[in-house]
């Protein structure tokens, strides 16, 4: 085992309709799945981003295309038109999570 | 391409997207149809109100730029445009859509406007909001509502021989959905199909976010060509089965990857992909990779559409106020937030403004970053940026004024001073049963 990046292990992508965000994350690797999915779990995102993530979140597995899609309720400050921040769409979500670290074969 | 399948081409995926691979795909393509999707959550509400400025206006500011562009290749080609450039104004959009083609020299071409999304007379103060609450308890000033329509409201228009449709708020990937319909005579209630062509729609929409846009990631996600980006097209079969291609020669990528990414692009839940037209489920989706930048999609499905459409509700915002100041060198983090303190502190306690006030420091912990709580001391090239949001022009140019006001009696070592004002809309989300919105269609002849 070892401490990888998640960035090196997968990719990702974030959308946002409303105050949800939504972030589509696929392993490169299928052997990683299994790792990946034990890891980053809902739970951990609430953690790791306590107070930025508001509300629930709901992880939807894809496994046949080595993915996953959170769906994080509350992430965006109002939404589009109503943040104060930089990045109201919260498009770098996608970057933050994969800032996150895995152990992986 | 096999006889009997379509090819529909994504020439834009945003507002303010780029014109020169759309141009490309019009001339080389081989395109049955291209599809521009230009409306978001921030572009429709900016519609209103522009609208409410001039009834000329409150549509795509590109429009014209962009059908002068790609119209006489189109009429060349028999490439039906599909777009919802009309944004708030659907109709004035079609007036000057034919006027551009009367310039082009293109006499008989026709142009379809398909409204009734605007449902603004619809929304009451007890209207309840999906954020909770009702219009009355925002306390906002309403400022325009749109339905969802769907592929039925585009169907006429294509069935009437229209070659440039240009709709309000529709569901992005009904505008593709409906060609589908038209092509292979999909019926309503055919919720598979509709699935598998609301994939499609839904691959497409976002154009060069499935070529290689929005994708690249030096060191791991390598993509060449990012700025000469093609744009996309899918070769659609009757049962509803795609192949996702770009143009030979263009920049960018279409591979497994990008299609995966955007396939659950704002996607909520994969088994249950909601729009006017279906319940699309995309959880059995197979993606595979048939050639160099081509890439199969297969096994989309679909059941019953939900039986409400969703609606944006826009109020007035106010005014956006933004403004900053630059720190470098050792310290700098330390100086930039000192700012921020000073500011907070003299919008409070000297003006008593009460609005939510926004400090970033640019370069350690703007974009939601905040929650690594990164050390600012060993940055050395920092912008303090604050933000607020105000009904009160007042309170909005007060902001500006005292983060200009750094510049003397600030920290040590601020510049590069700019704060803009931005008109400001708040969106928020309600329902309407279906039958209480009657698409309607007009069309016009260049």
């Amino acid at each position: 085992m070892s401490t990888r990046l998640l960035r090196d292990v997968a990719h990702a992508r974030a959308g946002d309709k409303g105050d949800r965000s939504s972030v589509c994350v696929f392993v490169y690797d299928p052997a990683h799945y299994d790792a990946v999915a034990a890891q980053l779990t809902p739970q951990r995102l609430k953690q790791q981003f306590a107070g930025l993530l508001k509300g629930p979140i709901v992880r939807y597995d894809l496994p046949h295309l080595g993915g996953f899609n959170f769906v994080m309720d509350e992430a965006l400050e109002g939404g589009v038109n109503a943040s104060l921040n930089l990045d109201s769409h919260g498009k770098s979500w996608s970057s933050l999570i994969l800032g996150l670290t895995v152990e992986v074969d | 391409m096999p006889a009997d399948t379509v090819r529909i081409g994504g020439g834009a995926g945003f507002s303010a997207d780029r014109l020169d691979p759309a141009v490309d795909l019009a001339e080389r393509g081989a395109l049955d149809a291209l599809v521009f999707e230009c409306v978001g959550e921030r572009t429709l509400a900016f519609g209103h109100r522009d609208r409410m400025k001039d009834p000329a206006a409150g549509y795509n500011p590109w429009l014209e730029r962009r059908l002068r562009a790609v119209l006489p290749a189109c009429a060349r080609n028999g490439t039906t445009i599909v777009t919802n450039m009309g944004v708030a104004n659907p109709q004035a959009a079609a007036a000057r859509a034919v006027q551009v083609a009367r310039d082009l020299g293109l006499a008989g071409l026709k142009v379809a406007a398909v409204t009734g999304d605007d449902v603004t007379h619809l929304i009451r103060e007890d209207t309840r909001l999906w954020e909770g609450g009702t219009v009355a308890g925002t306390g906002r000033t309403l400022v325009g509502a749109n339905a969802y329509l769907g592929a039925d409201a585009i169907l006429p228009a294509l069935e009437a021989g229209a070659d440039v449709v240009i709709t309000g708020r529709v569901a992005d990937p009904s505008m593709f959905l409906a060609l589908l319909r038209h092509r292979f005579g999909w019926g309503e209630y055919d919720w598979p199909v509709l699935g598998a062509g609301t994939l499609v729609g839904h691959l497409l929409e976002c154009a060069g976010q499935i070529t290689g846009g929005y994708f690249a990631d030096p060191g791991v996600k390598d993509v060449q060509g990012l700025a000469t980006l093609g744009f996309p097209f899918a070769d659609v079969d009757p049962a509803g089965g795609a192949v996702i291609g770009k143009l030979d020669g263009t920049g960018g990528c279409v591979e497994p990857r990008t299609v995966k990414e955007q396939m659950l692009y704002e996607v909520h839940d994969p088994t249950a992909y909601l729009t006017p037209d279906v319940t699309a489920d995309f959880s059995r989706v197979a993606v595979t990779e048939e050639g160099p930048d081509r890439v199969r999609v297969t096994g989309a499905g679909g059941a019953v559409r939900p039986g409400a459409l969703k609606v944006t509700v826009a109020f007035d915002g106010g005014l956006l106020a933004e403004a900053g100041v630059s720190y470098a060198g050792p310290g700098a983090g330390a100086r930039a937030r000192l700012a921020g303190e000073v500011v907070v502190k003299r919008m409070r306690d000297l003006h008593g403004v009460d609005e939510t006030l926004r400090v970033d420091l640019v370069g350690v912990d703007s974009l939601h970053g905040s929650a690594h709580r990164p050390d600012p001391g060993a940055a050395e090239d920092v912008r303090l940026r604050c933000a607020l949001r105000s009904t009160d022009e007042e309170v909005a140019k007060l902001l500006l004024w005292e983060v200009e006001s750094l510049l003397c009696c600030g920290p040590s070592g601020g510049g590069g001073y700019r704060g803009t004002l931005t008109p400001s809309v708040v969106t928020c989300s309600a329902s309407l049963p279906r039958d209480a919105v009657a698409p309607e269609l007009e069309i016009l002849e260049a």
